[in-house]
Order: C-alpha cells, then sequence, then structure tokens
C-alpha cells in the first residue's frame, strides 16, 4: 500500500526552552492518513514534552503546526479548542476526572465542548465503551476501576471527539505489566482501523509489529527515522537497535509479555 | 424547674432568634465570599491574588474579637457608626470569608494538574475547565473544611455580646446578673450550643453523603 496523501498533522521546526534548558531542538514530523509513528528513547529525551507541544499544551518557543495543511494558530482560543478537539491525547497517567463515572468521563466533553445534548452524549459515550469493551464498567468511578481499564476510558473519551490523530504518551508504562495487553489490544485495533496516530513507547514488539516509522529521540533531536525494518534489523548497528537489545537486556522479564 | 420555664426559656429563645440572625447571613454570605476570594487566589490575575492573600492574612491574623472591638468602637472615629448587629455580621463575614478561602484554596490546588491537562486537550476552555472539571472536585474537597468553618462560627457568633449585639450568650449573661443563678442559666445555654452545632454537623454529613464519590474524603470505600 503506498499512499502519498498530505499530511495529516504536520510540525516544523519545533524548539522549546524550558527554565533555560533546551528541551527541544529543531524537531519536525509529519503523519500522513493511517500512520503510525513510534517515539523512542532515553528517559529525559523529551518525548512528553514534544507530544504535548504536537497540541499546544506546552506551546513551543518557535515552530509551525498544521493540521491537514491549515497552520494552528494557538493564540485564538475559538481555533486552538476547535484544533484540540480533533487531536485527541492519551497520557500515561490517565488523568481521568475523578468526580465522574466512566460514561460521564467520556460525555462530559461531547456535552460542554461538543455541545450534544445530554441524551446523546450519554448514547455516544456507551457506543465508545463499548468500543474499547468496557460498556459493564459504565457507572463505574476512576477509583473503582484498574490501571489497564482507566486507560481504556481515557482512550474511549478521546475517540468520542472524532479526532483525525491520536497522540499517545506511554499509554502502557504506568500499567502492571498483566494489564499492558489489554491497552494495546485497544490500540492495535485503532490502528488497523486506519487511525493516524504518534506514540511515545518502550514497548519494542508492538513498535516493530505495527510502526509504519520509528523515530528515536535524544536530548531533544531526533537522532534517526526509518522503518522498523531498517532500523532494527540485526546487524544495523543503528542507535535505534542498540537501545533496544538494552531495553530488552535490562527487563528481561518484562520483554515475555 | 419552674425558673427554667419560666425565666431561662422565654430569655434564650430571644436571644436564640438573635444568634440564628447572626449565623445565617453570616454563614452563607460569608461561605460565598471564601469561595470568590479561594478562587481568585488560585486562578485570578496577580494583582487579585495578592489582594486576597493580604485579606485572608489579615483577617486569619487578627483575633475576631479585637476586629469586633475595631468595627464597633474604632470606626467612628473615622465618622462611620455601626450598629451593634451590622457589625457583628459584618466581623464575621469577614472572618469566615478568610478562613473558609483557605479551605478552598487548598481544595483547588488538590486538583492534579493532569486532568487540567487532558480537559484542555479536549478542547475544554480555561473557564470550561474551571467550571466543570475543577470546581465540582474542590467543591467536595472543601466541604469538610467549609463545614467545620460553619460550626465554628456557631460558636464564635457568641462573641457579638462583646459589642452589644445580645444573641444567646448576651441573654444568658443578663439573667445571671439578675437571677444569681449561673449554673442552670449557663447550662441551659451550652445546650442551646450543642443543638445548634449537632443540627449543623446533621446537614453536613447529609451533603457530604448526597455528593459522595469513591476516591474522593468523606465517601465510604
Ligand atoms: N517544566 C519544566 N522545566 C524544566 N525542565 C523540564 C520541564 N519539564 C520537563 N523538563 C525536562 O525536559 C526534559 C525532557 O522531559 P520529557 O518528559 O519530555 O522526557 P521524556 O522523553 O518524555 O522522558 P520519559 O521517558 O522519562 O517520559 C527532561 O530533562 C526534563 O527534566
Ligand atoms: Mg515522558
Amino acid at each position: 500500500m503506498t499512499v502519498s496523501l498530505s499530511p495529516v498533522l504536520s510540525a516544523r521546526h519545533i524548539s522549546v526552552n524550558l527554565g533555560g534548558k533546551q528541551i527541544l531542538d529543531d524537531v519536525s514530523i509529519d503523519v500522513s492518513p493511517g500512520e503510525l509513528k513510534v517515539l523512542i528513547g532515553p528517559s529525559g529525551a523529551g518525548k512528553s514534552t514534544f507530544l504535548q507541544c504536537l497540541n499546544f499544551l506546552i506551546p513551543p518557543d518557535t515552530g509551525i503546526i498544521s493540521l491537514e495543511s491549515h497552520e494552528i494558530d494557538a493564540k485564538n482560543p475559538r481555533a486552538l479548542s476547535l484544533y484540540r478537539r480533533q487531536v485527541g491525547m492519551i497520557f500515561q497517567d490517565f488523568n481521568l476526572f475523578d468526580h465522574l463515572t466512566a460514561v460521564d468521563n467520556v460525555a462530559i466533553a461531547l456535552r460542554k465542548v461538543a455541545g450534544l445534548s445530554r441524551d446523546e452524549a450519554r448514547r455516544r459515550a456507551m457506543a465508545e465503551l463499548d468500543r474499547v469493551g468496557l460498556s459493564q464498567k459504565s457507572g463505574l468511578y476512576p477509583a473503582e476501576l484498574s490501571g489497564g481499564q482507566k486507560q481504556r476510558v481515557a482512550i474511549a473519551r478521546a475517540l468520542a471527539m472524532d479526532p483525525k490523530v491520536m497522540l499517545l504518551d506511554e499509554p502502557t508504562s504506568a500499567l502492571d505489566p498483566e494489564l499492558v495487553g489489554e491497552v494495546l489490544a485497544v490500540i492495535r485495533d485503532l490502528a488497523a482501523g486506519g487511525m493516524t496516530m504518534i506514540m511515545a513507547t518502550h514497548q519494542m514488539d508492538f513498535a516493530q509489529a505495527l510502526a509504519t516509522e520509528i523515530l528515536f529521540m535524544e536530548q531533544g533531536r531526533i537522532i534517526e527515522q526509518g522503518s522498523p525494518a531498517e532500523l532494527l534489523a540485526p546487524g544495523s548497528g543503528t542507535r535505534t537497535g542498540d537501545f533496544c537489545r538494552r531495553l530488552l537486556d535490562a527487563a528481561p522479564a518484562a520483554a515475555k509479555d | 424547674m419552674s425558673f427554667i420555664v419560666d425565666r431561662v426559656i422565654p430569655a434564650l429563645n430571644d436571644g436564640l432568634i438573635m444568634s440564628l440572625a447572626l449565623i445565617v447571613p453570616s454563614s452563607t454570605i460569608g461561605f460565598v465570599l471564601g469561595v470568590c476570594t479561594g478562587v481568585a487566589r488560585v486562578f485570578g490575575p496577580r494583582w487579585l491574588r495578592s489582594l486576597g492573600n493580604a485579606f485572608t492574612t489579615l483577617f486569619r491574623g487578627v483575633p475576631l474579637v479585637v476586629q469586633l472591638m475595631i468595627l464597633y468602637f474604632g470606626l467612628p472615629n473615622l465618622g462611620i457608626y455601626l450598629e451593634p448587629y451590622a457589625a457583628s455580621v459584618i466581623g464575621f463575614i469577614l472572618c469566615t470569608g478568610a478562613y473558609q478561602s483557605e479551605y478552598v484554596r487548598g481544595a483547588l490546588l488538590s486538583i492534579k494538574q493532569g486532568q487540567i491537562k487532558a480537559a484542555s486537550a479536549l478542547g475544554f476552555t480555561r473557564l470550561q475547565t474551571i467550571l466543570w472539571i475543577v470546581a465540582p472536585q474542590a467543591a467536595r474537597r472543601a466541604l469538610p473544611g467549609c463545614g467545620n468553618e460553619i460550626i465554628y462560627l456557631i460558636k464564635y457568633s457568641s462573641l457579638a455580646y462583646v459589642i452589644s449585639c445580645i444573641e444567646l450568650t448576651g441573654e444568658a449573661k443578663i439573667l445571671v446578673s439578675r437571677t444569681f443563678r449561673p449554673t442552670e442559666v449557663y447550662l441551659a445555654a451550652g445546650v442551646y450550643y450543642l443543638v445548634m452545632v449537632s443540627a449543623a454537623t446533621w446537614i453536613l454529613h447529609k451533603l457530604e453523603e448526597r455528593f459522595a464519590v469513591p476516591g474522593f474524603c468523606g465517601a465510604k470505600k
């Protein structure tokens, strides 16, 4: 399948300086429809910062971000809200709204941001929970859900806004090993359904199997990028390959999951 | 027994009405003031935050009796004359508002930054985030503290008699000076306060139950 459509999301020359420290240094990315780009790199490389720049949770100092070729003007609150609705975000620690049940976590933005009626929002929210296999848990509060279930609610919440692209920041690293699979299965379904995604992860098996491209970050820069086959081929001598082998050596037990 | 029925209860009932007339407006308006001040101290622009902080420091730092005396005995020097009742209510509102704002501020700050980010990422504006995500959680976290403050207010409303606003304690004191029977009178006054505090505690408990959410304080595990 060779698609050369214009990118859904494009970020050019993003730089960020926080507290006098250069956290991101001229980082660029393009994601085309249906692509899954995986960000890897050591802790502190700037993966989370970069993902949060992409929807202006951390405003970049310089750089241009465009959605379907429209440059985003982050100074305009309406434009920014509209843009963020189209860019779903999944966090490492879920960030569910603690005072709302699973179904209301999904419904609240449908009502308050997208302007759906209470009934419509609820119906849509139930459909999204069903999609992540949680329709049975719709009435439970975050404190009553397992980590894996919380992350699936968070995914349903993002999907409900019909995002054009999803940003996932280590969606499984806060989970117990036995709960990682259920969340990865949901993300795998999304990829199979053609969702465009950028994901930071340490799950190399997953990246190898599903990524259209791997981007290796270090010290605020992308220092390698290419298909998993190129970067991870035995004897390729890439930094990416090196990093992954060390990851597997460091956690041989976790690698079996 | 007839002393209690004929003298103590009628006098204390008069005092009770005045006490309630002090407590009810002071606690409600004071609560609103506390919420506004607390929100301003967390989300307001810099100058408003400083103003809120200064207000809270001042009114938490000075004993309430001194505040009441300044309002009643001190302000006339500036040409401002307040009735005892007005001076009491104003003093209580300012003082309880300052304490309430402290609970509200703490509750607002306890809402995890991650949830605010998640709301922004979904397209919530800042105001929508405060309204739909931060406020409902902050209210639940602030409720026990704010409730306690109302219970304190019931008790410190007795200070109004110092500036000759004759409420429950004032009536009791007057009756004692006439009858020289402090034991019965003050015990009876104590029972009145105990009943008011118990009623307030029960209402607050019902409120906490009504809004209980698993994972929040006050919720059954
Ligand atoms: N608000 C901030 N002020 C100053 N430095 C910051 C701030 N936030 C993050 N940093 C620094 O930015 C760098 C990149 O952090 P970031 O969280 O983006 O890395 P990461 O690649 O996501 O790492 P991890 O794998 O641990 O999640 C780190 O060195 C971090 O200490
Ligand atoms: Mg990170």
